[in-house]
C-alpha cells in the first residue's frame, strides 16, 4: 500500500487547550478518508496542521512525503485545498479563476486553456466560462471550487466541509466528482458533518476531543458500535465528549 | 514569477470590477484638489467697498487710492451721506465700507491717530471699517486688510515726515490674519497629497488583504505554494500604480486648474512621493495584520490614520503653533514629513538637498513599518 498521509503523535496546543491530541493514522494513495467529528473535537485544526497551515506543537506528519513541520513549501505544492468557506473569488470570472489558481500553482501555460474547457465540459459549465463566480448558483459554486482545487493535480486534496448548506442532489454530484478524482489516484481527505457522506468513504475516523477515537471502514464500524447506521456510530462516540 | 503576475491581474480586476473603489481611488483626489482649491480658498479679493470721505484730504486720498490699488478691495461708490451704507449692504451692492472722520489729515497730526477698528473720536482722526458680518470670515479677513493698509500708510508718515510726527500710532492688531484658515491652495495642495495616498494607499490596501480573510480565500492561498511576502507584495503593486497615476493627476490639476506652480525638480518630486506611498501601503499592511474584518480595517485607517493626519501634519494647523506635546507627537506622522518635503520641493522649488531629512526619516518608517507588519502577518494562520 502506497502511504500519502501518516501523522505519528501529533499533537496541537494552544496554550494550555489541546486541540488535538497525539493523533496517529495513514491514508493511501487514491483513498477517499473521511474525517469526522463534532465541532470542536480538532478536525480543522488537524487539517491545518496536514496542509501546512500551522505548525505542530509536536509529533510529526508526513503529507505526499513531506515533512509538515519543516518541508511546509514542498507540502503545499502537492496538495489542493478547499475551505469550509467559499474559496473562489466572487467578483472574478469562472474562467479567470482557474486562470489564477493554475497560475499560483505553476501548471504550464499551455496547459492551462484545454484543461479549463475540459473541465467546464466535465462539469457541464462550459457555457459559463465568462460569468462572474457570483451570479452562480451556491452547488456550481462548490462543483467549481473541487475542480479548481484539484486543477493542478495534486497527490491529495483536503475538502472541509466542502457540502455545507448543499442541497442533496447537487451533493450527490459531488460526490461522483470526488470518486472521479479518486479514480484517477487523487486521495481525498475530505471533512463532513453529513453522516450519509461518511457511508461513500472508504474509511472513516471519528475524532472526539482531540483523539482519534475510531477508524475503519464505515462496515466495520457499524459492526463494531452495533449500529444501523453511520449516524448512529457517530452519536454513540460523540456522546463520551467532555468539551464541544 | 508567473504566479505572481497572476496575481496580480487578479488584484487589478478586484479594483475595476468595483465601481464603488473607482470611485473612492479617481473621485476622492479629483473632488478634494476642487473642493479645496476653490471652496476652501479663504483669500478674499476685490471685496467691492464704499468710501465716505467728508474730509477729503490729502489723507484720505491716499488711503482710498492705496485701498483701491490693493487687489483686496474694489472702491466702487463715494458716498455722499453714510447713510447710505447700510442700504447698499442690504442691496448686496458692496460688502465693505470705510467712514473717515471730518478733518481727518488735520487731526491726524494733531491730537488723533488712526484706528484700526471703529473709533469715532469726534477730536480724533478717526477711521471706521465697515465689513459684512454675514460672512465672518470673509468681514474679518477684509477688515484686517484694510487695518493692514492702514497701518502701512501710518508707517509711512511717520518716516517721511520725522518734521512732523504722528502723535498717536495705533498699529492694527494683524496677527490673527494668518491664522490657520488662512492657507490657500498652494499650501493646500501639498496636504491633499499627503491626505490621498494614505486614504487609497493605506486604506484600500488594508481593506484588500482583510476582505480576504473574511471570505476566507486567504486560507486557500496561504495553503498554496505562493508564499505571504509575495501575496502582500502583489496585493500592494496595483495600488501603487494607481497612487502614481493619481499622483500625476493632482499634479496636472493643481497646474492646469488651481495655478499652483511646480516650482522644483519634477523628477524629485516623484520619487519623494512614490516613497510616501509606500509607507502609506506599509502601513495599509500593518493595519491588515492587525483587523480581521473590512469595517475594522476601514475604521482603523479612517479614525487611527485619517484624523490625526489630517490634524497633526500641519495640513490645517501649523505644527509650529502646537503645544509642545503635539509637536512631538507630530513627528511619528508621516504625512507631517511629506507635506513639508512637498512644500519645499514643489512649492518652494528648493533642491534635493533640502529634503534629505524628510527623505530619510520617510524611508525609516517604511523599514519600521515593514518589519513589524511583516513580522506580524502570519505565515501560517494560528
Amino acid at each position: 500500500m502506497n502511504t500519502v498521509i501518516e501523522t505519528r503523535d501529533l499533537t496541537k496546543k494552544f496554550g494550555d487547550f489541546t486541540a488535538v491530541d497525539h493523533i496517529g493514522f495513514s491514508v493511501a494513495k487514491g483513498e477517499i478518508f473521511g474525517f469526522l467529528g463534532a465541532n470542536g473535537a480538532g478536525k480543522t485544526t488537524a487539517m491545518r496542521m496536514l496542509c501546512g497551515l500551522s505548525k505542530p506543537t509536536s509529533g510529526q506528519g508526513l503529507v505526499a512525503g513531506y515533512d509538515i513541520a519543516k518541508q511546509s513549501e514542498q507540502v503545499k505544492k502537492n496538495i489542493g485545498y478547499m475551505s469550509q468557506k467559499f474559496s473562489l473569488y466572487e467578483d472574478l470570472r469562472v474562467g479567470e479563476n482557474m486562470r489564477l489558481y493554475a497560475g499560483i500553482y505553476g501548471v504550464k501555460d499551455k496547459l492551462i486553456n484545454p484543461k479549463i474547457d475540459e473541465t467546464l465540459a466535465q462539469l457541464g459549465l462550459s457555457a459559463e466560462k465568462n460569468t462572474l463566480v457570483k451570479e452562480l448558483p451556491l452547488g456550481w459554486k462548490q462543483k467549481l471550487a473541487f475542480s479548481v482545487a484539484i486543477f493542478h493535480e495534486p497527490q491529495i486534496v483536503f475538502l472541509d466541509e466542502p457540502t455545507g448548506g448543499v442541497d442533496p442532489i447537487t451533493r450527490r454530484q459531488f460526490w461522483e466528482l470526488i470518486y472521479e478524482a479518486a479514480g484517477r489516484g487523487i486521495t481525498i481527505f475530505v471533512t463532513t458533518h453529513y453522516m450519509d457522506e461518511a457511508e461513500y468513504c472508504n474509511r472513516v475516523s471519528i475524532m472526539v476531543d482531540g483523539r482519534i477515537d475510531a477508524l475503519d471502514t464505515p462496515a466495520n464500524l457499524r459492526k463494531q458500535f452495533q449500529a444501523e447506521n453511520m449516524d448512529e456510530v457517530f452519536r454513540k462516540l460523540a456522546r463520551k465528549a467532555v468539551r464541544s | 514569477m508567473k504566479q505572481f503576475l497572476a496575481f496580480i491581474k487578479k488584484e487589478f480586476h478586484h479594483i475595476f470590477r468595483d465601481v464603488r473603489t473607482i470611485m473612492l481611488i479617481i473621485g476622492i483626489p479629483i473632488a478634494q484638489i476642487l473642493i479645496i482649491g476653490f471652496a476652501v480658498s479663504t483669500e478674499v479679493k476685490n471685496v467691492k467697498t464704499a468710501v465716505y470721505d467728508p474730509s477729503n484730504d490729502i489723507s484720505t486720498q491716499q488711503i482710498i487710492q492705496r485701498l483701491d490699488a490693493s487687489e483686496y478691495f474694489d472702491v466702487v461708490q463715494l458716498l455722499q451721506s453714510p447713510e447710505d451704507i447700510d442700504r447698499l449692504f442690504k442691496e448686496g451692492k458692496i460688502a465693505f465700507a470705510v467712514v473717515f472722520s471730518e478733518h481727518f489729515n488735520e487731526n491726524l497730526y494733531h491730537n488723533g491717530g488712526i484706528a484700526g477698528q471703529a473709533r469715532n473720536d469726534k477730536d480724533g482722526a478717526a477711521v471706521q471699517l465697515i465689513a459684512d458680518a454675514s460672512d465672518p470670515n470673509q468681514g474679518l479677513v477684509a477688515t484686517s486688510y484694510a487695518a493692514n493698509i492702514l497701518g502701512d500708510y501710518q508707517q509711512e508718515l511717520l518716516g517721511r515726515d520725522r518734521a512732523r510726527p504722528v502723535p498717536t500710532m495705533i498699529i492694527p492688531q494683524i496677527q490673527m490674519l494668518y491664522n490657520p484658515e488662512m492657507q490657500s491652495s498652494y499650501n493646500f495642495v501639498p496636504g491633499l497629497m499627503g491626505l490621498v495616498f494614505i486614504l487609497i494607499c493605506a486604506m484600500m490596501t488594508s481593506i484588500a488583504i482583510v476582505r480576504e480573510k473574511e471570505t476566507g480565500t486567504m486560507e486557500v492561498l496561504l495553503a498554496s505554494p505562493m508564499k505571504p511576502m509575495y501575496i502582500v507584495i502583489s496585493k500592494m503593486v496595483p495600488y501603487f500604480i494607481i497612487s502614481w497615476f493619481t499622483l500625476i493627476l493632482i499634479l496636472l490639476m493643481s497646474v492646469f486648474v488651481l495655478h499652483v506652480p511646480i516650482v522644483g525638480n519634477l523628477l524629485w518630486l516623484n520619487i519623494f512621493s512614490l516613497v510616501y506611498i509606500i509607507v502609506a501601503l506599509a502601513l495599509g499592511l500593518l493595519i491588515s495584520t492587525l483587523v480581521n474584518t473590512q469595517v475594522a480595517a476601514l475604521l482603523a485607517s479612517g479614525m487611527g490614520l485619517m484624523m490625526p493626519f489630517m490634524i497633526l501634519s500641519g495640513m490645517i494647523f501649523p505644527i509650529a503653533s502646537m503645544p509642545p506635546v503635539l509637536q512631538w507627537v507630530s513627528c511619528i506622522i508621516p504625512a507631517r514629513w511629506y507635506i513639508a518635503g512637498v512644500r519645499k520641493i514643489m512649492i518652494e522649488g528648493a533642491s534635493v538637498q533640502h529634503i534629505w531629512t524628510e527623505m530619510s526619516v520617510l524611508i525609516g518608517m517604511i523599514v519600521v513599518i515593514l518589519g513589524i507588519s511583516l513580522k506580524k502577518f502570519k505565515t501560517r494562520l494560528e
